[in-house]
């Protein structure tokens, strides 16, 4: 079977694409037969139909079109070829043959923020991303509660670039929460490298997002970062498509799907670290705890999360999509 | 705001306002020889890209350095190639130049993003530990060191040489240029393959010292903003450095207020730079009478002949 992929940007960035790219390198050594077709640096636009439908002609009959702003375009070449089915991350449009597919890292985020609460000695924490978008604020809110789970007088301070790709204003970035105090960063851009690499120059830690790989940029500020891991996905499309037993779905696995997890731990991270996020990791998966657990208030003081409010994964789906505010305790504005 | 805080906004600045202000120079020695050049983006992208690769494969910076500069050169040499010898309209083959520079980064640096190389190191003076936290603002690399005193090297070549006034002869009307015996044509290649080495290394500025990685379109602009900043500067290259600045300095300031929670939208802050520029650009910006090089009106009055 021919399969075809289309990369936003260059598959080894360790960030977003690379972690695309490793799960279809999975994919391929799990299920023999495939001839992957992949392209990178593929804009969002009209072009990505011709990439598509000449991969389609070169008889391929599952493409995944891995960014989210392929979306539209990846419909019209859907709707034209019935027989070929479409994966698209992160979308909220579907059809017969056009599914659906992300994971949930804000338990991890939470996860990740009571390590950096942990790691923080001036209980400054920062976080640079590109835009205050509700799935960007939704992380937000999640790294700093886990932050003041353990450590009740952090401060996140958020900054929002304005892009998903400018290396020149994310080091700059990085560098101004240095300048203010900030001991550990967090982000969620295209390419986590930069932020990971300026952490390390200014001797501060640093928390990953998208690929586990960033962390030889910081050997010695890395605490852990999310690490997506589509291969197990991956695979499965794969096999339904040739069993033809494909259907078109939307899925968002979460916290112990293996498809989301924790990076490998820092050195600096000590074991007793290690072993309390173990404990919460294992109270979240048992439902005992839920990572939007009210009551949780915004910058204003406003209640905006009832105690035992947001428990069921669809209540926290939604939660992630409409979520407009910052929590208290975090520095930034959200519009 | 604490001094930390102060000389951290001044000290990215400097930092961030490096690889504008080399694209800016080299703009403002095209654009005084007659020719504007609307691909410095392309130059930048090539020569971030290059650099970044030669880095990665060689493992020494300064040839990287060396080598996106020739590369930047060469490249603007096919742009003065087609608006000289064909005589193509400069804007639209500017455009084209910086698609086509995009491209050509693209294709090139695709197997070295995630590269890990050893970037441009920060100069630490002797004796600067006396200063205390102010040590910072000048902990930074070559390229940043040498800014000031190339754009006065590129005055002085400009201003006070036989070459600069005849390149700013050419530029200021080509047919008297002639007449003068001059060969027009032979100077503007000349000033567009030093563009080209300028703009290059601005672009590698940022990805071999400032953020130490290859990204595609990782200038975001800084190129365009460079053409700006020469029309702010008014041809002037040590206005440049107060342009550059005035960039850098609202980067770095917006996302310090930012970081320090100001109450104002992150749109607004991000929007700071540009919003700046054009405000100066509007305020400041007038030309007076025999500061535009009076050869840059053709091209906007259109390529008729």
């Amino acid at each position: 079977m021919v399969v075809g992929a289309l990369h936003v940007g260059s598959v080894k960035d360790a960030g977003y694409n690379e972690a695309q790219h490793a799960g279809l390198s999975k994919m391929m050594s799990n299920v023999s037969g495939i001839k992957l077709l992949e392209a990178e640096n593929i804009p969002e636009g009209p072009d990505a139909e011709r990439v598509m439908e000449d991969m389609i002609r070169q008889g391929a009959k599952l493409i995944f079109p891995q960014s989210f702003g392929y979306q539209d375009f990846a419909l019209n070449v859907a709707k034209k070829y019935p027989d070929v089915k479409f994966e698209h991350p992160a979308g909220y449009k579907s059809a017969d043959n056009f599914g659906t597919y992300w994971a949930s890292s804000h338990d991890l985020s939470y996860l990740l923020g009571m390590a950096a609460g942990k790691a923080t000695k001036t209980n400054k924490l920062g976080f640079v991303a590109g835009f205050p978008i509700p799935q960007i604020l939704a992380t937000v809110n999640a790294f700093h509660q886990g932050a003041r789970s353990v450590n009740p007088n952090v401060t996140t301070h958020a900054v929002f670039n304005g892009s998903w790709v400018d290396p020149g204003k994310e080091a700059t970035a990085t560098n101004a929460l240095a300048d203010e105090g900030v001991d550990v960063v967090t982000m969620v851009v295209d390419s986590p490298i930069t932020v990971v690499q300026t952490a390390e120059k200014r001797g501060i830690h640093s928390i990953g997002y998208h690929y586990a790989g960033v962390s030889q940029f910081a050997p010695k500020g890395w605490v852990s970062g999310v690490t997506f891991e589509w291969g197990d996905m991956f695979t499965q499309f794969a096999n339904d498509t040739i069993a033809g037993t494909w259907k078109s779905q939307s899925l968002l696995p979460g916290l112990g799907s293996g498809t989301v997890k924790l990076a490998d731990w820092g050195k600096s991270v000590p074991q007793a670290v290690r072993d309390q996020v173990a404990s919460e990791q294992n109270a979240f998966l048992a439902g005992t705890k839920h990572v939007f657990q009210g009551p949780v208030y915004d910058q204003q003081g406003k209640l905006r999360i009832k105690a035992d409010e947001i428990t069921t994964p669809a209540a926290e789906g939604t939660f992630i999509n409409t979520c407009d505010w910052l929590a208290q305790g975090v520095i930034g504005q959200t519009k | 705001m604490t001094t930390a805080v102060i000389i951290g906004i001044l000290a990215g600045a400097i930092a961030s306002g490096a690889s504008v202000l080399y694209a800016s120079l080299g703009e403002v020695i095209g654009e005084r020889a007659g020719v504007v050049n609307l691909g410095v983006e392309g130059q930048m992208l090539v020569g971030a890209s290059v650099g970044f690769v030669v880095t990665a494969i060689t493992g020494n910076v300064v040839a990287g350095i060396v080598v996106a500069a020739l590369a930047g050169g060469c490249f603007n040499l096919v742009f003065a190639a087609l608006v000289i010898q064909r005589r193509t309209n400069q804007l639209a083959t500017g455009v084209a130049m910086w698609i086509l520079g995009a491209g050509l980064s693209t294709l090139l640096g695709s197997r070295f993003v995630g590269s890990h190389i050893n970037g441009l190191p920060e100069i630490e003076l002797p004796g600067v530990a006396i200063l205390g936290p102010l040590a910072q603002i000048l902990r930074q690399d070559i390229l940043v060191y040498l800014m000031v005193p190339l754009a006065l090297v590129v005055f002085l070549a400009l201003f006070r040489t036989r070459w600069g006034l005849r390149l700013r002869a050419v530029g200021e009307d080509r047919t008297a240029a002639v007449a003068a015996g001059l060969n027009p044509s032979a100077i503007q290649y000349q000033a567009l393959a030093i563009a080209g080495m300028f703009g290059a290394v601005g672009g590698a500025q940022l990805a071999l010292s400032f953020t130490r990685t290859w990204q595609d379109g990782m200038t975001a602009g800084r190129g365009f903003l460079a053409v700006v900043i020469v029309i702010f500067a008014l041809w002037h290259p040590l206005r440049t450095i107060v342009g550059a600045l005035l960039f850098g300095g609202s980067v770095a300031l917006g996302l310090a207020l930012q970081v320090r929670g100001a109450q104002t939208s992150p749109f607004l802050l991000d929007m700071l730079p540009y919003l700046l520029t054009l405000i100066v650009v509007l305020i400041w910006g007038r030309p007076k009478a025999f500061t535009v090089p009076m050869g840059l009106k053709a091209v906007f009055e259109g390529t008729a002949r």
